[in-house]
């Protein structure tokens, strides 16, 4: 059937109606909407993803003689969602367009998301005419008053000579310093109307001036305080990656051979094989990676927010520790934990000034000794008895077995994303994107969208995704069939959603109270209805063929894992608990 | 329901005795009280375009910080305003909503004010008009001024401290108060030094 539809694809005649032009030649600016795109290929975007609609159709018309690709979304909050995972997976500003009122309110949750993981996202969303703002007009919001709480920056451009200066300074704020969403509103006159006023290259604003270098007294204080650490421990989070620090990062690990934990943004900074690392801290982090935690006695964070998913309970967070804080963004020095040493400036650029501060290795080889014994002491690891159904441990660890060490990994939330981030071995940095700290479910598939369309043709890209995610965004799929994009889609299908299961098992006496699909979709023939392919696994004989074959298929596919309904996320810190609580099982909680 | 790992379960594992406070500051738990709070005076110089005041307001309130007043003005650079902020938190919370306030794009400077800035604010008070000659007597003594006078009420201007202003009101109470506005506190810092 699939192949029938993409046979149909390619023989169809394209019209000239459909043929988006772009002759390798800049935009020529007439209007507040040829300024607008202008200012987008000044700023070296490449493609973006929107939906059309009324108040933006000036800017989408002026797309049309742009080399600028667009890819055409299903909804904006797949738009906004592989804008960026597409930012995550190449370091470069993801762009997402969206008409006014539904189209933006439609936008909002993949903006806040990107805002809690510090994405560079840039929304530029239609809005009515100035003169009929205020009047609750047809599709009418407000748009920045609504994103304002989540977005770094935005901006209602109000004249057509300087909406390319806007649009240009939301992208160089997007993506400079602590990254992070911008928005700008263009209302519908401002677009039409007409101007030649060219756009310069985009430029950050004057008042905003990051610090990208520490205070070197400052450094030689938090060198000295190392190189006299007993159990010093690196905690990598997202920054590390943002700063594309991660070769700063493991330079710094591996010369003074100090054990490091990431937080689940972090993970790729370092190789998780890597006899160092100690895998991803948390509330579904390894045992030995919270043991760690909550013994060191010197705490060296880089680029992390110390999110409560991380700490548990603030009181018992690394009690025993004194910490260093390397960030860019001084309102997260000292916000949840207390920075005993700051260090403010850019990832990279401070672990090499430590670096060169620091002569001597801290003498800490009982320390490393008690890392590996917490290794082997609390094993990752799973049972296959053949009276259960297949474990979703096993579907992941086939699938890394069955891809390069640079596949990129995508998934929704919930108990998907635990098995994938913690069985996937990642080894190299945004490899893996997922939505850590909105925890959206329904990222996964469009992510995988917007990871594909960054990601060179060599890197498999696959969604581990959960049943309850993948129904939250699945129109996506008829994207990336008509895009013909190169993706592989598991689903980890318990019929649960399974995280609130697992909580109403722990904590709610077992009452599954919407937890529950008693009906759910055969996954695999909802894919070939969308032109995809699709297969249904439920036995562990079965997995190895259609992952083989789903990786072969040049095109969107899509696996239904019929996964054990009853499997739990393990370890866990209970909410608010101290990390080495972490429990085993479900009597330890 | 299935899963599990091994390992020793967590009553079996060592765990350290140290402790931090809910600010994430290593204490003594035996000692530590809990932290006070107190009353700071933020001045932030912004850009003066529609939006910041909601923003600073915004912020504010999605962050939980106590907020006792806020005024905004323009300066004498047409593209600046001033806001001055009073906010009751303890230390940390103080530091920390600085930084956040300094984060926001169009904030340009922010500065705490030492505790002996000038500080003003100017409250109008209507009060019922059976006895205007009191009222202009205690408004004298408040160096206040009659500013309306009916049949009915009599309002009076005052200015000065927000201690000031307090007293103030409660003495008018007396008359009689039908209504009453106050700014919120202005402040700049003394002498040659430069508020932001």
């Amino acid at each position: 059937m699939s192949e029938r539809t993409t046979k149909q694809r390619e023989t169809e005649e394209t019209t000239d109606a459909d043929a988006k032009g772009g002759d390798g030649t800049p935009t020529t600016v007439t209007s507040g909407a040829t300024s607008t795109v202008r200012a987008l290929e000044n700023a070296g975007i490449e493609t973006m993803f929107g939906v059309q609609g009324g108040a933006i159709m000036p800017v989408y018309d002026a797309l049309w003689g742009s080399d600028i690709d667009h890819v055409m979304m299903a909804h904006e909050q797949g738009a906004a969602h592989a804008a960026d995972a597409y930012n995550v997976v190449s370091g470069r500003p993801g762009v997402c367009l969206a008409t006014s009122g539904p189209g933006a309110t439609n936008l909002v949750t993949g903006i806040a998301d990107a805002n809690m993981d510090s994405d560079a996202v840039v929304a530029l969303t239609g809005q009515v005419p100035q003169s009929m703002v205020g009047s609750d007009a047809f599709q009418e919001t407000d748009t920045t008053g609504i994103t304002a709480p989540i977005t770094k920056n935005n901006y209602f451009a109000s004249d057509a000579d300087t909406v390319g200066d806007t649009v240009g300074e939301a992208v160089a704020l997007a993506g400079s310093g602590r990254p992070g969403p911008t928005l700008v509103d263009l209302p519908k006159d401002v677009t039409n109307n007409e101007t030649d006023r060219d756009p310069g290259m985009p430029q950050t604003p004057e008042t905003y001036t990051p610090q990208e270098e520490a205070d070197a007294d400052a450094v030689e204080t938090a060198a000295h305080t190392i190189e006299a650490a007993d159990r010093p421990l690196l905690l990598f989070g997202g920054g590390v990656v943002k700063a594309d620090a991660s070769e700063e990062a493991r330079a710094f690990a591996t010369e003074y051979e100090i054990p490091v934990v990431t937080t689940m943004p972090g993970i790729g900074t370092v190789p998780e094989d890597h006899d160092l690392c100690l895998s991803w801290a948390g509330m579904h982090g390894t045992g030995y990676a919270n043991m760690a935690i909550n013994h060191t006695d010197l705490l060296i964070a880089v680029g992390t927010r110390f999110d409560d998913r991380l700490t548990g309970g603030i009181e018992t967070f690394a009690p025993d520790a004194e910490v260093i804080h390397v960030d860019i963004d001084p309102a997260e020095v000292s916000k949840n934990i207390h920075a005993d040493y700051p260090l403010i400036g850019d990832a990279g650029r401070v672990l090499e000034q430590l670096h060169d501060a620091l002569p001597e290795a801290p003498d800490a080889d009982e320390w490393r000794e008690q890392c590996q014994t917490w290794k082997t002491e609390y094993p990752m690891g799973y049972a296959t008895p053949d009276d259960e159904p297949l474990k979703p441990q096993f579907v992941v660890e086939a699938l890394d077995e069955a891809t390069s060490d640079e596949a990129i990994v995508t998934s929704g939330v919930g108990q998907h994303q635990m098995w994938a981030s913690q069985y996937w071995t990642f080894r190299e940095p945004r490899t893996w994107v997922s939505s850590h700290g909105l925890g959206t479910m329904g990222y996964g598939l469009p992510a995988a969208i917007g990871a594909r369309l960054a990601a060179d043709d060599d890197e498999e890209v696959v969604c581990v995704d959960g049943d309850g995610s993948f129904l939250m965004t699945v129109q996506e799929l008829s994207v990336a069939v008509r895009e013909d994009l190169d993706i592989t889609v598991a689903i980890l299908n318990n019929e649960y959603i399974g995280m609130v299961r697992q909580w109403q098992d722990a904590f709610f006496e077992g009452r599954h109270m919407a937890a529950g699909y008693s009906w759910i979709p055969e996954f695999d023939k909802l894919a070939e209805a969308f032109g995809a392919r699709g297969w249904r696994v439920d036995d562990y004989d079965e997995v190895a063929d259609a992952i083989e074959a789903a990786l072969d298929y040049d095109g969107p596919s899509v696996i239904d894992f019929h996964i054990d309904p009853a499997e739990n996320v393990y370890p866990m810190v209970p909410s608010g608990g101290a990390n080495d609580e972490f429990a085993l099982s479900e009597d330890q909680l | 329901m299935s899963g599990g790992l091994e390992g020793p379960p967590p009553e079996e594992r060592a765990s350290p005795d140290g402790r931090r406070n809910s600010q994430g500051i290593r204490i003594d738990p035996e000692v530590e009280a809990e932290p006070e709070s107190r009353r700071a005076v933020l001045s932030a110089l912004v850009q003066h375009e529609p939006g910041v005041l909601a923003n600073v307001s915004g912020l504010f309130r999605r962050r939980q910080f106590n907020i006792e007043s806020l005024t905004v003005g323009p300066t004498t650079d047409g593209d600046r305003a001033r806001i001055t902020l009073e906010i009751d938190e303890p230390e940390p919370g103080i530091e920390q909503a600085k930084k956040q306030l300094q984060k926001l794009v169009p904030v340009i400077a922010v500065t705490e004010l030492e505790p002996d800035a000038i500080r003003r604010e100017l409250a109008l008070i209507k009060v019922d008009g059976s006895a205007p000659d009191q009222v202009g007597a205690v408004a004298e003594m408040y160096d206040g001024k009659t500013v309306d006078v009916s049949r009915e009420s009599v309002t009076v201007e005052i200015t000065g401290s927000e201690q000031k202003i307090d007293a103030a009101v409660e003495t008018f109470g007396r008359f009689g108060i039908h209504e009453i506005v106050r700014t919120g506190t202005a402040a700049l810092e003394r002498g040659t030094r430069k508020t932001t």
